[in-house]
């Protein structure tokens, strides 16, 4: 008794999750509840959703506030991670997994079945087509058998009352496109969660010449007490190359505790250390627009940077993967108060021409001139104000330029500024030039940093998904049964076919065989309607 | 001649094209049929040959901004997909392509009166819009053959979408027997509000003529602001009023469409078969194009292959409302018209994932906006 009972509650469970309803329903939910996703800003501030719930419905500040804290229980704000669409995504899942282990035997069956000659009556049944063609069914098999064998197609003989029929199919195993189709979903699902519990998300900052051993992750903004609590641990963690038990040991606390802390504080170490060698940018002509953007990295562990991966250039689109953890190019900008290292090539009227490395206030020499310069100031973007007065106009290094001022030897004093965009303000009133090579140190690299050891499951996913879609919907299970009847010392040849997809392709194949064999008959074999098609 | 001349060219047969189709339907001489068949053809070629100038054109641009480029990059990199004016251009060429296709292999020309609309809704919005259609150069995320990839397969799977549109819409015209039938008024509503809109932009071109050079201000300040947002709250009554008034008509004597389509030698089992077909060769490459290589595209450009991002949460609704499709044929008592109403569902969820997440939503996508 009780074990029946038991047996259909389970029963029951199936069913409900073998059903095509239930995957249609779902569907529905998934698609209805992802718009709301779309139109409520996930993880933002609450100000922003509560003007959005006012746009919309347009309705008080007041009332937005209420319908915006009850949304916000039930976890709208932060949906694609609520317990209530997780829970629906795994429904899904458990729906796909139960639907294909259900479908699966049936499948394998009408796979692995050998294609059986037909019965005159399911002959009947199925639309075919036909000829006559002199000489006996004996003579007549072999050249039918030649052509049917040519299309592809391999076929067994069973010897009939009044001559034969050769039976054959081909693409069987199409029919498990379909279902690895939809086996990759779940690959990919579990991918997904692989990522998200084993791997991790981050971006750091790094200035050029600088390294840095961890990353950052976004976290709920934190205290002023929690920003000094950081900081010791920031500084031993680059001490230890981002090796999180090594920077508990320094710091004499348990090393539970200060991956605790790590997390609250969003930090994420990297068990090595990523430097900086440079960073360069480049914009379509004298526009703002960048156009490139690179950084050449280093890996160091153990104090030694590690071959293979030592000045590696990354740009946007092209990152660098070393343990396991990427690097992309997302981002740069100015180190805020950075000194920099100039590198100015200077030749003189005669071509006399020498390279100088040189920081802000450093004194140099034209060649050959005998003029004494400085390097007066810097500039990373320099324009002119109506009056001439010049300034910084971007946060970016658009157009880098250094004051350079003049003091000869019984000279007026003259100083002027060389921009690296305007090769015209290079040269000096003397005729001798000063080229800006170079500007290192002052830019910072902004890189995306991420660990996620479920991609390439899910990458295999989107392979084995878009090739069992490919075969779903391209390709077909085919039968073929052709008939050879004696008819007055000749035989009749008659072809009748099945197909789960694109019948009318198949036909168009058959009448070329037809065509191949001789004419066809001019009178129909049987006027059957092309009935029978998915089988 | 200059691509925007050519596209101009093409704009206009389009819209003839349009015209003559919809006479067709009302009319049915095979002499206007095969008219309306040319101009479709004409315009077809020269929006081809503009779209060809267009890809020279950046890819001069291209080589002289980036001189160091190979040609085969260069080549690739100036495809006309570049934004969201090239994005659309490609759209319509590949739904006239699609549709020429149908009406030689189905020998019927009613699809067209149903097809060349969204080609010239399409085409219309360009210009309400007045989205930039210079040649701008690409920025560092866009210089990506994941992203052309994906743009082009996307939309060839939207065109193939659009057309399943049309025919779901034509199948539902012909099933729907009864005006308090769900399906008479789904198709008479959609109809209805489809051509409101229509008529709305246009008046917003007509009034205001402006170059648009943001979304946000193109919704803000002009997107019905010459009709249903006017002003003056007369305009704005006598726009709703009308607009009620109209989709009331089309319910009220939808069955005189009804009566012209089935006229024509066109069968629903056709309609439904052409609306599968479309689907099931849009679906895959939706599924490729659409959806993978946009995440491998993301993958390598911001770290993330999927981030639920506004536009990517939306071609996800997308692909699951024609999943949805897909599966409820093998639902029980799902043949028919309750299929069809999803195939025109799905391509209403494709114009928000292309249009309405750019213009209405905001996102990490810096492309495709109207800028
Ligand atoms: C987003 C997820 C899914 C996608 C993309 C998908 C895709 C497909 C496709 C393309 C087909 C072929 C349809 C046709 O030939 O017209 C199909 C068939 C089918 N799907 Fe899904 N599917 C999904 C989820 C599911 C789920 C959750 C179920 C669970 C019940 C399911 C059950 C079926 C069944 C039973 C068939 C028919 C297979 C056959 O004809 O042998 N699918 N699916």
């Amino acid at each position: 008794m009780e074990e029946t009972k038991k047996q259909t509650i389970l029963d029951k469970v199936w069913d409900f999750f073998t059903s095509v309803t239930l995957a249609v329903v779902l569907f529905a939910l998934i698609a209805g509840t992802s718009m709301v996703g779309t139109i409520l800003e996930q993880n933002a501030e609450p100000e922003k959703n509560i003007n959005i719930l006012v746009k919309i419905f347009r309705i008080g500040h007041e009332t937005a506030h209420s319908v915006y804290s009850i949304l916000e229980k039930l976890g709208f704000m932060d949906m694609y991670s609520s317990w209530w669409f997780t829970t629906l995504l795994f429904l899904f899942a458990a729906n796909l997994i139960i639907c294909s282990i259900d479908r699966l035997p049936r499948i394998l069956k009408l796979i692995k079945e050998p294609v059986k000659p037909l019965t005159d009556e399911q002959f009947n049944n199925i639309g075919k087509k036909g000829l006559l063609l002199k000489g006996k069914p004996e003579k007549v098999k072999d050249s039918v058998g030649a052509v049917v064998k040519r299309s592809g197609f391999n076929f067994s003989e069973t010897k009939e009352a009044r001559g034969y029929q050769l039976h054959s199919e081909k693409g069987n195993y199409t029919r498990l496109g379909i279902f690895v189709a939809h086996f990759s979903i779940l690959l990919i699902l579990i991918g997904a969660i692989i990522g998200i519990f084993f791997g991790f998300k981050g971006y750091v900052e790094v200035p050029e010449g600088e390294s840095r051993t961890f990353a950052f992750k976004r976290t709920a903004p934190l205290t002023s007490t929690e920003e000094t609590d950081m900081q010791p641990i920031l500084k031993t963690l680059q001490k230890t190359e981002g090796n999180a038990s090594e920077t508990a040991k320094h710091m004499g606390i348990d090393e539970k505790i200060l991956r605790k802390k790590m997390n609250r504080y969003g930090i994420l170490p990297l068990g090595f250390s990523i430097r900086c060698d440079d960073f360069s940018v480049e914009f379509y002509g004298r526009s703002n627009m960048p156009k490139d953007y690179k950084s050449w990295l280093t890996v160091i562990k153990g104090g030694k940077s590690v071959p293979g991966f030592e000045r590696q250039k990354i740009e946007v689109n092209d990152p660098l993967i070393y343990d396991g953890i990427t690097f992309y190019q997302s981002n740069y900008g100015l180190v805020p108060g950075a000194q920099g290292l100039f590198l100015l090539k200077l030749t003189s009227k005669t071509g006399v021409s020498e390279t100088k490395q040189l920081h802000l206030g450093d004194r140099f020499v034209i060649p050959e001139t005998g003029m004494e310069a400085t390097l007066a100031d810097f500039s990373p973007a320099l324009s002119f104000k109506p009056g001439g007065t010049p300034f910084t106009s971007d946060k970016q290094m658009t157009n880098p330029a250094v004051l350079i001022e003049f003091s000869g030897i019984g000279q007026t004093k003259y100083s002027g500024w060389i921009m690296k965009r305007y090769p015209e303000t290079w040269t000096l009133p003397d005729g001798s030039t000063i080229e800006p090579m170079d500007i290192w140190g002052v830019e910072l690299t902004g890189l995306q940093v991420r660990k996620d050891p479920g991609v390439w499951l899910v990458y295999f996913g989107c392979i084995s998904m878009s090739i069992g879609l490919f075969i779903a919907f391209f390709m077909s299970h085919k039968k073929l049964w052709v008939k050879l009847v004696e008819e007055k010392n000749n035989t009749r040849v008659i072809f009748a076919l099945t197909a789960n997809k694109n019948r009318p392709g198949f036909e168009r194949k058959i009448d070329k065989m037809i065509a191949l064999l001789g004419r066809p008959d001019t009178k129909p074999v049987v006027t059957g309607k092309s009935g029978g098609g998915k089988r | 001649m200059s691509s925007s001349q050519l596209f101009g060219i093409s704009t206009l047969t389009y819209i003839l094209a349009m015209i003559i189709y919809i006479m067709y339907l009302a009319f049915r001489s095979s002499k206007i049929g095969t008219t309306a068949t040319t101009i479709t053809i004409i315009g077809f070629v020269s929006q081809t040959i503009a779209i060809i100038t267009r890809w020279t054109e950046s890819y001069s641009q291209w080589t002289m901004l980036t001189p160091e480029s190979t040609f085969i990059l260069s080549v690739l990199r100036s495809a006309p997909l570049r934004n969201l004016f090239e994005s659309l251009i490609f759209f319509v060429w590949c739904l006239i392509l699609g549709y020429l296709i149908i009406e030689f292999k189905y020998k019927n020309r009613s699809f067209g009166a149903f097809v060349t609309p969204i080609a010239g809704l399409a085409l219309a919005f360009i210009d309400i819009s007045a989205m930039s259609k210079e040649i701008e150069p690409l920025v560092p995320a866009l210089q990506s053959n994941w992203l052309l990839a994906h743009v082009m397969m996307s939309f060839i799977a939207y065109a193939t979408f659009a057309l399943s549109f049309s025919t779901g819409l034509m199948y539902l015209i012909l099933k729907a027997e009864k005006r308090t039938e769900p399906s008479y008024i789904f198709w008479t509503v959609t109809t209805g509000v489809f051509i409101v809109v229509l008529t709305a932009m246009g008046f917003d071109y007509l009034k205001y003529r402006v170059v648009i050079k943001n979304p946000d201000i193109l919704i803000k300040s002009f997107l019905f602001k010459a009709s249903f947002l006017s002003e003056s709250s007369v305009i704005s009554i006598i726009s709703w009023l009308a607009a009620s008034v109209f989709i009331f008509v089309v319910w009220r004597y939808g069955h005189i469409l009804k009566r012209i389509i089935g006229s024509l030698s066109i069968s629903p089992d056709m309609l439904d078969e052409i609306t599968y077909k479309s689907i099931a060769i849009g679906f895959p490459i939706f599924t490729l194009g659409g959806l993978i290589f946009g995440a491998i595209w993301a993958d390598q450009a911001w770290g993330v292959y999927w981030s639920w991002d506004p536009k990517e949460t939306w071609s996800l609704i997308t692909w699951f409302v024609y999943a949805f499709f897909l599966h409820s044929r093998l639902l029980r008592g799902w043949k028919g018209r309750k299929v069809a109403i999803v195939a025109v569902l799905g391509f209403v969820a494709v114009i928000f994932t292309y249009l309405g997440v750019n213009l209405l939503l905001s996102g990490l996508h810096s492309y495709g906006g109207l800028e």
